[in-house]
């Protein structure tokens, strides 16, 4: 029997404290799709997607009006392109497009998979993939790219570290009318997960099914509220409080998964356990750890703090689901997370600070907004650093920063909705061009020896 | 199968009756009410069995919720039995 007091605090959960599901994200392999006739490939993806999502959608709203929580985003995820596009031996930005039109067509609003898994060298299709993305980008609305340039297994391709700064300076200078908005919609990733159903990272792995769901779950707002009630607790209280918690968010995404699955008729992958906040009042990650007791996030202790979360979460929501999968641990990303936007206006949160938080918790230096003239080196050099974090610690980073053209420090980039918007961050002005010109492969470290 | 509805807000003259015209109108039979005040909130939950709907049920939840919003002036959360068995018991 349920008791009134558990129907209260649910509802709670879901009016006051932002409790949602963040995206019911269907993977699709395209691998059948391959075709050296490029007008006939994109064809074959455009009605692949198109007759496995056409459900998707509306399943989605079915569910959030029957349990009652809201499902932020209904999103696709699809096999990297680079592998489907190599055979067509010309730019894949028409892929691009069809990714687009079919999204638009089943009515998701973002498509990841316009993607290259480089860490261990590029093939000719992976080159054709990577330097069109700012072009696909800027001609689509709704495509998200990612680029794997390094693994624990395979060391850090450093060639594709200095040709990612460039690309996502382009991306920005592409979309300069639209706030930069090219370089949001494209992650570079150190060890990228296969089954991540979140974007702008998300692609379906070729060692995937045809095709599967994939839930992530939110809810930063619900474990602040939860910590609240205790004060006074010591912070071994607090794991427990937020293990709790974890536990309760995450059971809602399992039975969301469970239930979109077999209304699509598609298996059930994997939740992923993230706290992914958005700019609204009440759903931050920066106001967790302030919660527990930082004055500002991004002072001193903001590295512990996060630590515990992360590592609180994943142990609470371990036990709640059959599968567990994705980047599973808190998200940081600058300008979708309210507390974080303020404590970076401040100058409290610096780059230096985030870096060493992206040890600690999923998933890397996210949503960062910095200066317009940035060379690109000094990005590739930053991309270096955040893999090398990655490949050591034998977890994803990523780095998704948007060099605001024509802005420089203090400055603001606005997106607007659930992207926020950022205050442009200082970095060091010193060169790393040296380094990422020298070019070459960092090696495997000895953590990739496990054999 | 059932659900649970939650009518929140302040307290009025026949709340009771309208929400249970409104599942008569829908063939839900309800099994159990109760009225309390937790936490300061006025708030009244009622069980129902919808196996036997005249409608789909993801629509009456939307027609409860929006009835209440513009006509009653009041919360009322309509949700499937299943997110509270889930959230709350292992």
């Amino acid at each position: 029997m349920i008791n009134e007091y558990d129907i209260l605090e649910t509802i709670r959960m879901i009016q006051d404290d932002c409790l949602d599901i963040r995206t019911i994200t269907m993977g699709i392999s395209l691998l059948d799709c391959i075709d050296p006739d490029i007008d006939k490939a994109c064809k074959k993806v455009y009605d692949k997607i198109t007759l496995k999502a056409k459900d998707l959608v509306k399943v989605g709203e079915q569910i959030e009006k029957e349990y009652g929580i809201p499902i932020i985003n209904k999103r696709i995820s699809v096999t990297p392109i680079a592998i489907i596009s190599a055979a067509c031996k010309c730019s894949p930005v028409p892929f691009a497009k069809a990714m687009d039109e079919a999204a638009k067509a089943v009515g998701v609003n973002l498509i990841g998979g316009y993607t290259a898994l480089v860490q261990k060298g590029f093939s000719e299709g992976d080159m054709e993939l990577i330097n069109s993305i700012p072009e696909a980008l800027a001609c689509t609305e709704r495509v998200c790219s990612s680029v794997n340039i390094g693994s624990t297994k395979a060391g850090i391709n450093l060639d594709a570290c200095g040709v990612m700064g460039r690309i996502v300076k382009e991306c920005a200078e592409a979309t300069v009318d639209n706030a930069c908005f090219g370089a949001a919609k494209l992650v570079v990733f150190c060890n990228s997960v296969e089954d991540n159903p979140f974007m702008a990272g998300a692609y379906h792995g070729v060692g995937m099914p045809d095709c599967l769901i994939n839930v992530g779950v939110s809810g930063p707002g619900v474990v602040r509220a939860a910590i609240s009630k205790y004060p006074d607790a010591d912070i071994t209280k607090i794991a427990d409080v937020i293990k709790e918690i974890s536990y309760k968010i995450t059971r809602v995404g399992q039975l969301v998964g469970m239930t979109a699955s077999k209304r699509l008729g598609v298996p059930f992958g994997i939740v992923d356990l993230s706290l992914a906040p958005t700019p609204a009042v009440g759903d931050s990650v920066a106001h967790i750890l302030e919660e527990m007791g930082l004055e500002v996030c991004g002072t001193h202790g903001t590295t512990a703090c996060l630590a515990m979360l992360n590592d609180a979460v994943k142990k609470g929501g371990v036990m709640a689901c059959s599968r567990i999968g994705g980047l599973s641990g808190a998200f940081i990303p600058v300008s979708e997370d309210a507390g974080m936007i303020d404590a970076a206006t401040a100058g409290v949160l610096t780059i230096e600070k985030l870096e060493a938080m992206t040890a600690v918790c999923s998933v890397g230096l996210d949503m960062i907004v910095v200066p317009g003239d940035t060379e690109p080196d000094t990005i590739s050099a930053i991309i270096a650093d955040e893999a090398a974090i990655g490949m050591v610690n034998t977890k994803t980073t990523a780095v998704r920063i948007i060099p605001a053209i024509g802005m420089k420090e203090g400055d603001v980039l606005d997106w607007g909705g659930l992207f926020g918007k950022g205050p442009v961050m200082p970095l060091h002005k010193e060169s790393a061009s040296k380094f990422i010109h020298r070019g070459g492969q960092i090696p495997a470290p000895m953590q990739s020896l496990k054999n | 199968m059932k659900a649970v509805i939650t009518v929140i807000g302040k307290d009025a003259v026949g709340i009771l009756a309208k929400v249970s015209t409104e599942c008569a109108k829908y063939n839900a039979n309800i099994t159990e009410v109760t009225q309390s005040v937790i936490d300061n909130i006025f708030a009244m939950i009622m069980m129902i069995d919808i196996s036997k709907l005249n409608i789909d049920f993801a629509q009456m939840a939307e027609e409860l919720s929006k009835k209440g919003e513009e006509e009653w002036g009041l919360k009322v959360f309509v949700m499937h039995e299943d997110i509270f068995n889930c959230m709350h018991h292992i």
